[in-house]
């Protein structure tokens, strides 16, 4: 049955191949990324002591489809003087990266929509480019809370990409690889041989600046609903605001799977290396040790827990307090992890960097 | 040392994980939310909600217009007139309780005589037109007919604390 479907797959054309694996990744990713949603609302309720949303359908489990028919079927509204081709283009320019950069996932061995050599580049290029649709759309609501909004985004992506940017030269020196399956590739063995243990600070690192990348809290100043109302989309209602709220949500699960991929060895399990060979072999336990993209999903799934953990509990760093931590703590700690990371790759110490 | 314990209490985010922690505990402890109109909350005898005149099992009205709740009400949300009426007694005929007024203190309960006007379990009511939230003569008496009994009891269970 599976094969003759894969048979079938591989004789249409490339063209038709490619856009059924699109459809593959977007329709279950914006699914993810409506549940995200309601995933968020159930742990910030359950961290504040409460129940959350369980209104909607059993056990409240309609409720982002709620959410969608109720923006879906709100009035898009321009603002007078705003800019109307760079308003209405901002929303597409935030989420058109967020969803590109899913390309060069893989979800299970060799599960990729492409197999790109330069995979990493090509991440680290689609999530910069997400800064575009937040400046764009603060400048063109002609709105001061939007611009002030978008401002402070901008110079928070900035100083953070560094700090990503590094932490991703970091894996590569330990990987040896730009491809991103190459990456994962170079963590098999056992879960000692994962990246997180060697690369520690940088795993650290890169999941703070992620969630800066993303605008999250603490990180969430281009928000600051206290401050400034709702930061670069406040002028956005309707469907315009919807793509904006997919969008950071897209990132989330994307810097997520990132990390995941990066540190943790994306759909490698946890159990190679350790248990016995035939452990492997058992009729249905074999195959949930064994590799998979439930194991890529189980770790990406962690992170974004992490997520919504981290927004339940802390308060929004200052402004100055996020330039501090990104310039004066990150940036040195990836600096100097990568000078030690470089003696132990030059002297082949250890098992990771032989 | 002090300031070398300190650079690595806020390098490690120290305090964080502690925020993390707690936020943890709190994630995982039972919720008591009380899922409001599928459950409610028990209602002490003594709650003061919407407000009721109430009669005697003769079907008298009891009020006697003495005018004591008018006079304590500290928000001035009672207009009360009288008259003398055929049978020599005197009588309401206007009872008007605003209740945009109304700080619903209980004081008109207290000062009553011949426990008339009282203040009932209901607190689900709304309105929707302008002058409704006006409680007349009429619709006093006409709350208090309707929950007497509940009424009755809540003053019954009550009345050894009076």
């Amino acid at each position: 049955m599976f094969d003759w479907m894969m048979n079938l797959f591989y004789s249409l054309p490339t063209v038709m191949q490619i856009l059924i694996g699109i459809q593959l990744i977007v329709i279950p990713l914006m699914l993810a990324v409506a549940y995200t949603t309601f995933a968020e609302r159930k742990v910030i309720g359950y961290a504040h002591v409460r129940v959350g949303p369980n209104r909607v359908g059993p056990r409240g489990w309609l409720q982002p489809i709620a959410d969608a028919v109720k923006l879906l079927t709100k009035e898009v509204i321009l603002p007078t003087n705003a800019n109307r081709f760079l308003f209405l283009s901002a929303p597409v320019l935030t989420i058109a990266p967020a969803l590109a950069a899913w390309a060069v996932i893989p979800f299970f061995d060799g599960g990729a929509l492409a197999n790109v050599n330069a995979g990493l580049l090509y991440l680290f290029a689609m999530t910069s480019l997400a800064v575009y649709g937040i400046i764009i759309a603060g400048w063109a609501s002609n709105s001061k809370y939007a611009l002030l909004g978008s401002l402070r985004s901008a110079a928070q992506l900035v100083s953070y990409e560094i700090a990503l940017g590094f932490a991703l030269v970091g894996v590569l020196m330990a990987a040896g690889t730009l491809n991103v399956g190459g990456i994962i590739e170079a963590q098999s063995g056992s879960i000692y041989h994962w990246f997180a243990l060697p690369l520690l600070p940088l795993f650290a690192v890169f999941f703070i600046a992620g969630i800066a990348e993303t605008n999250r809290a603490p990180f969430d100043v281009a928000e600051g609903e206290s401050e400034i109302v709702a930061g670069f989309h406040v002028e956005y209602s309707g469907m315009a605001f919807a793509v904006f709220f997919l969008a950071e949500y897209a990132n989330m699960i994307l810097v997520s799977a990132l990390t995941a991929i990066l540190f943790l060895g994306g759909w490698l399990s946890p159990f190679q290396g350790i248990l016995p060979a035939g452990a492997f072999e058992l009729p249905v336990i074999g195959a949930l040790l064994d590799h998979g993209i439930h194991w890529f999903l189980f770790k990406t799934a962690i992170f974004l827990f992490a997520f919504l953990w981290f927004r339940a509990t802390f308060p929004r760093y200052r402004y100055d307090q996020i330039m501090r931590l990104g310039w004066k703590v990150l940036i040195p700690v990836t600096i100097v992890w990568l000078f030690v990371e470089g003696i132990l790759v030059a002297f082949n110490v250890g098992p990771w960097f032989a | 040392m002090k300031a070398m314990r300190r650079f690595f209490k806020s390098f490690l985010f120290y305090e964080l994980l502690l925020g993390l922690r707690l936020t943890g505990r709190y994630l995982l402890s039972r919720k008591f939310t009380v899922q409001y109109p599928d459950e409610k909350t028990p209602m002490s005898p003594r709650f003061r909600g919407l407000h009721a005149l109430r009669r005697y099992p003769n079907g008298e009205e009891r009020c006697i217009a003495c005018k004591l709740c008018e006079a304590v009400c500290p928000a001035l949300a009672i207009t009360i007139d009288t008259e003398e009426r055929d049978d020599g007694t005197r009588r309401t005929t206007r009872y008007d309780i605003d209740l945009f007024k109304c700080i619903f203190c209980g004081f008109c309960e207290e000062a009553c005589p011949v426990d008339s006007i009282v203040e009932t379990h209901i607190f689900e009511y709304h309105f929707e037109n302008r002058g409704e939230q006006i409680m007349t003569k009429d619709k006093l008496l006409a709350i208090g007919d309707r929950f007497e009994k509940e009424i009755a009891q809540a003053r019954a269970v009550d009345a050894p604390y009076r």
